[in-house]
């Protein structure tokens, strides 16, 4: 019987399900050390105000308290870094105001760290912070970019004017502006992007842990990049050596963006941990992380598209005002930048783009990357508004889609922001998803609602985004503070296993899977003999994590080089068995042969001989077979496609529910299908959520009102239809897998064809936008202000 | 401190608690059963749902006091004693229902009590509505529901169900 | 949650004792008690768990149903006895919160808690319930007190409550789309003691009824009945979930679609 296929295209099951249907995952809070206490930090109730005194004499003196910190104990170490500088218009550096491990004389947002206390047991720990007197003097606080700009508003940094952290630009100012005088249809959209709350279900924990002896430092940690985490402490908080530094990420439980980030949990721990020769355990309760883990999105933003006479795009100027939140996180800068501005031309011929943004510090969490960072942003800002235009020309939607999208023949294609585009079919991605869709029938099934009283609407969206972040060179020149290469170490084992080193990280994606089919396809060794190993920095080669969709397109393509290597020095082994000229020898499904004949050793042979040099070729190589690649993509990859969306509106309560949901992605090579799937899956529903569910809400002063599940609206299944998800690909023409990556496409997406959606099911109501998210009430306050004008025509 | 004696996963157990620990900090902290989770603090997440005398219950909204003389079932108890998974651990891992894993064990415990509920069958509808208790932030709850569907025939006696897609 | 002490008398007369004491906190199924607990919003020297005092149980008899207070949610939705008489009482108490809360969740528990967001208040307060407690009898009208208050006094236990039979009744809720709980729910009912019409979730005093509606359906029992009478929206709860006006238009739409569901 021929062995199951189990490489590139194999919907193979996942490798890690076994450990994590029966129990026994490894997150960090199931990690238990010996002589291990616990931390409770003390957190900041309000938005904005200085710390008069702090006293911990009672508190120290609870039962179990070992020890007590505030800012005061922390002076010899750094504030958190930001890993990628902005520059101003004219040149100038953003601001960059110290973010403090622990607040240092004044708080700047709700959840905010104070101090922390450290004692035998989680309530002793949690018992006596509330011990703690904190004598505060309230400020003002600010919580909107719109308020913290104006004259006059709450200042979150002394010396940060305006609460301005930077006023960037990219593009061509001049020519939009010839572009919008020659227009025939000028279209202009003012929206938000709402604030969310990532939410991953394992909220995040840290472990710290030092060995006196030794003098080495471990810290388990809830994160997405362990090298990152260990190089930020390392070298900017804590002025650690980083080979005494060991950052391990277990099994982590979800990550979508807020588990990139250097948090002061982390720092805290395994600093203390040191003080008090004692491993400290920190784990979140959901309503910290709530107001401590960076949030995503909240741009509010302004865009203008001039058309000519036929309804083609001639320019695009947009100004975004970008939430910061208190401080910078570390790549909070880059998201409404080179993560979102570069992205404007979208899937279309724009010849002229222009784009602002304007950073804003407000007394609200720091923000930052969440599941599409910055390309959700322009993707919704983009869809809408090619919505309004098609409205406003009264040039069909999707037929003014089409007269503007790139061509395939076009490809590569340099956009007017930076980017240069390699492949796509924008409008092989429409087609499918049409008719997938039953675009056609959309008609028949509106009318049949109305009967039923309920409105119904159909939406899409034909968006584009950008994943793997590079090449370092470039992301360097502008700014980040970071490479952005990937690394993978294939290692075989002498009888004939495989151990893959890689430096992307997996919390959720299935990567312990989906690389071990790399191996599977290109050494042809079986997958149950593939171990895929990540998330220890002793473990590991140096390498970036995961994020940014980038863990198959750059990480895998480093496992492919690595794997390129082992092949190499394998014909050369093998030639020496066979005693035939390493020209002649081919390498295919995990067999050496000498080309034209039957003379073949397998890889299992091949590694056997690496180990068991008896019969070698000594002078020509070094024993062992393990090779490693480090991959610096030359570009970003380009995923894109169509999403389409059917709601329908029940018009007493203003309910939108999604009867029906197609996404056609293009996403390049796709090694597993299911799990392909699976992330488009779940990313559409965190764009649903976005476009009708969560809203991150503060009031006007700072205070965060949806501070947990009782009001912060998460997906729960009966929200939620089952989806229509296929791919219909063109592949990355400068990796050598092909992939683009299928991470974050589900939700870049959906929110404009969700909300383009909701528009439409409104059109008799003479809607023309509809903020995110929109909600029950939302809808039905449109509705209700729009039933007498309705009722008088 | 009081005295706490149950039988979980079929093993006697006790342990000396405070009078606030919750079920689950019994379960994770004092026994060492790290498979049920805490996933939030308001009682909504259903990471940490586990079988106490049967029924499907957040232990992170029960005393570990309340659970004194129960029988409770947790992740680590379903597979038979050679290892073998009950059907819905099997249909979890047949149709991707998971993906970080997190949410897995709560969602697991639910949804056999969900289908053992429901012998006469369920819908689309039902298991949506029988999963509001249980939050998943990766699967968009797609696969979620596919597996649960899967699994009825097979917890009701009818065989296995049609080949995955 | 701060630790307390725990106690788990076998007597009606030993719990009453010790909930006497004003620093003591009962305790029947814990689905509210314990998050707040665990928010630190209370801070109890004693809690009471009240199940063993023998108090759950359903007996239907002349007209009546009578539901012990320890009885969980899930026990009243699934008894075939409350499902034949009162029907909606049965569907209230199938969509009560999510399974695992209504396998703990009690009868007594949400009537003594009185959540201005809980769905029973708004059945007994509609079917004109009796509320029987260790010491009396306490008629609907006169048990809830708004928000979180109720008639009972320090060490005063609800042991059942009694349900006359309606002709017709029907209970709807439009959740809070993010706790679920009752944004607005409304209980209509048709019965021995008249038409009442019962509002959860909307009000800032908690249950209450609503008298305009209960006018115009006993004068015609029908959605179309309640066509043009306006809810006044003060007094209504307004947040980020939605404005005092919106729930006063769902107070009118949910009380339509209950009496189009009571038939």
């Amino acid at each position: 019987m021929a062995p199951p296929f189990e490489g590139i295209g194999a919907s193979v099951r996942r490798k890690e399900d076994l450990r994590f249907i029966s129990g026994h995952g490894h997150y960090t809070d199931d990690i238990n050390r010996p002589g291990q206490v616990y931390a409770y930090f003390r957190r900041s109730d309000r938005p904005h105000a200085k710390i008069v005194s702090i006293d911990t004499k009672e508190a120290a003196a609870a039962p179990g308290v070992l020890a007590i910190y505030t800012a005061a104990d922390l002076a010899a170490i750094g504030g958190l870094p930001c890993g990628w500088q902005i520059h101003n218009k004219d040149g100038s550096p953003m601001a960059e105001p110290k973010h403090p491990v622990l607040a240092e004389g004044r708080v700047r947002h709700v959840g905010d760290p104070i101090a922390v206390v450290i004692a035998e047991t989680k309530q002793q720990a949690k018992d006596a912070a509330e011990l703690l007197a904190i004598d505060f003097e309230d400020l003002p606080g600010v919580a909107t970019v719109t308020d913290a700009v104006k004259p006059g508003a709450p200042q979150v940094h002394d010396g940060v004017a305006n609460n301005v952290c930077y006023d960037w630009h990219i593009g061509d100012k001049a020519a939009v502006d010839a572009a919008f005088a020659r227009a025939a249809h000028k279209v202009r959209l003012d929206l938000t992007n709402n604030r969310l709350i990532p939410n991953a279900m394992e909220p995040r924990a840290a472990i710290g842990e030092y060995d006196a002896a030794t003098g080495d430092y471990t810290l388990y940690t809830t994160t997405q990049n362990p090298h990152v985490i260990r190089l930020l402490m390392c070298a900017f908080v804590l002025q650690l050596p980083e080979h005494k530094v060991r950052v391990v990420a277990p099994d982590v439980g979800g990550g979508f963006g807020s588990k990139i980030y250097h948090y002061a949990e982390e720092a805290v721990v395994t600093w203390a941990a040191a003080k008090l020769h004692r491993p400290i355990k920190w784990t979140a309760e959901r309503s910290e992380s709530f107001m401590s883990d960076a949030h995503g999105r909240d741009h509010v933003t302004t865009g203008e598209l001039a058309l000519d006479k036929d309804g083609k795009f001639i320019g695009l100027r947009v100004h975004t005002y970008a939430n910061m939140g208190a401080y910078l996180s570390t790549f909070a800068t880059a998201v409404p930048t080179y993560l979102s501005a570069t992205l404007l031309a979208g899937t279309y011929t724009t010849p002229a783009i222009y784009g602002e943004v304007t950073a804003v510090f407000t007394n609200t969490v720091p923000v930052d990357a969440y599941r599409g960072a910055g390309r959700p942003e322009t993707a919704y800002l983009i869809e809408r508004l090619v919505d309004c235009a098609a409205r406003e020309t009264g040039i069909d939607r999707v037929e003014i889609r089409r007269r503007n999208f790139i061509p395939r023949s076009a490809f590569p294609y340099q956009t007017p922001v930076a980017l240069q585009y390699d492949s796509g079919d924008y409008v092989a991605t429409l087609d499918v998803a049409m008719k997938k869709a039953d675009w056609a029938g959309f008609p028949a099934r509106r009318a049949a609602a109305a009967a039923k009283g309920r409105l119904r609407g159909i939406g899409m969206s034909t968006y584009i985004e950008a994943c793997g972040v590079a090449p370092s060179a470039v992301a360097g020149a502008l700014g980040a503070r970071a490479g952005l290469y990937e690394v993978a170490n294939i290692r075989f084992n002498p009888t004939g296993s495989v151990t893959v080193f890689t430096g992307t990280h997996s919390h959720g994606q299935g990567h312990e899977t989906t690389l071990a089919q790399l191996v599977t396809e290109q050494l042809g060794v079986p997958l149950a003999q593939v171990e895929v190993v990540h998330g220890d920095t002793a473990k590991i080669p140096f390498g970036m994590g995961t994020y940014g969709s980038r863990s198959l397109a750059v990480g895998g393509s480093a496992m492919v080089k690595a794997m390129d290597k082992i092949i190499a020095k394998g014909k050369k082994i093998a030639a020496h068995l066979l005693e035939a000229d390493v020209r002649d020898i081919e390498f295919k499904d995990g067999k050496f042969t000498v080309a034209g004949t039957d003379k073949s050793k397998t890889i299992g042979e091949i590694a056997f001989t690496a180990y068991v040099p008896h019969n070698y070729p000594h002078e020509e190589l070094e024993p062992g077979l393990e090779e490693t690649a480090f991959y610096d993509p030359k570009n970003f990859t380009f995923p894109g496609g169509c999403h389409i969306c059917e709601v329908e509106i029940d018009r007493d309560t203003g309910v939108v529910h999604v009867v029906n949901f197609t996404a056609v992605d293009d996403v390049g090579r796709v090694v597993n299908p299911m799990i392909v799937e699976g992330q488009v899956q779940g990313g559409v529903a965190q764009g649903i959520g976005q476009a009708l569910l969560e809203n991150a809400a503060y009031d006007a002063s700072g205070q965060l009102v949806s501070g947990s599940f009782m009001d912060y609206t998460m997906p729960r299944a009966d929200d939620l239809p089952s989806f229509h998800v296929a791919t219909e690909n063109t592949m990355c023409t400068h990796n050598p897998l092909g992939s683009k990556g299928c991470g974050e496409v589900g939700a870049i997406g959906s929110p404009p064809a969700v909300i383009n959606a909701v528009v439409d099911a409104l059109r008799d109501y003479g809607v023309r936008h509809v903020d995110m998210p929109a909600t029950p009430a939302k809808i039905w306050s449109i509705m209700h202000a729009a039933a007498p004008k309705m009722a008088a025509e | 401190m009081p005295q706490v004696s149950l039988t979980v996963n079929g093993k006697p157990a006790s342990a000396e608690v405070e009078a606030r620990t919750l079920l689950v900090e019994l379960l994770r902290e004092k026994l060492g059963l790290t498979g049920t989770h805490v996933g939030c603090d308001t009682s909504q997440c259903g990471a940490c749902v586990v079988h106490v005398d049967g029924m499907a219950v957040k232990s992170c909204t029960m005393l570990a006091v309340q659970a004194d003389g129960a029988k409770v079932t947790t992740i680590e108890g379903l597979a038979a004693a050679d290892g073998t998974l009950h059907p819905m651990q099997e249909m979890f891992r047949e149709h991707h229902a998971l993906q970080c894993g997190f949410c897995t064990p709560g969602m697991v415990m639910t949804a056999i009590d969900l289908v053992a509920t429901h012998p006469d069958g369920l819908t689309e509808e039902q298991i949506r509505h029988g999963l509001e208790g249980n939050l998943c932030r990766c699967t968009g709850y797609h696969n979620i529901v596919k597996a649960i569907a899967a699994a009825w025939p097979l917890m009701h006696g009818k065989g296995m169900p049609a080949a995955a897609e | 949650m701060y630790d307390f002490a725990y106690q788990k008398p076998a007597s009606i007369a030993d719990a009453a004792k010790l909930l006497a004491d004003p620093e003591a906190k009962a305790l029947a199924g814990g689905m509210t008690l314990i998050p707040v607990l665990k928010q630190r919003l209370n801070k109890p020297a004693t809690v009471v768990d009240l199940s063993k005092l023998g108090l759950a149980g359903i007996t239907v008899s002349g007209g009546m149903v009578a539901i012990g207070a320890m009885t969980t949610h899930v026990t009243v939705a699934r008894s075939a006895e409350v499902k034949k008489a009162i029907p909606a009482l049965a569907s209230l108490a199938a969509n009560i919160g999510d399974r695992a809360v209504r396998y703990r969740g009690t009868i007594g528990g949400s009537l003594a808690n009185n959540d201005p967001t809980a769905d029973y208040p708004a059945a007994v307060l509609a079917l004109g319930a009796t509320i029987k407690t260790n010491r009396r009898s306490i008629d609907a009208d006169s048990y809830f007190q708004g928000m979180f208050a109720t008639a009972l006094e320090p060490g005063e236990i609800i042991t059942a409550v009694e349900f006359p039979v309606p002709e017709k009744a029907a209970y709807v809720k439009f959740p809070n789309p993010a706790s679920r709980y009752a944004m607005v729910g409304v209980f209509v009912a048709k019965g021995p003691k008249g038409v009442r019409v019962a509002v959860t979730g909307a009000g800032q005093n908690g249950v209450h009824r609503h008298t305009a509606f209960e006018q115009a359906l006993t004068k015609s029992w029908s959605a179309a009945a309640l066509d043009g009478i306006a809810t006044p929206s003060a007094g209504l709860n307004s947040d980020i979930h939605g404005s005092a006006e919106y729930r006063a238009h769902l107070v009118g739409v949910m009380a339509k679609r209950a009496v189009a569901a009571a038939g």
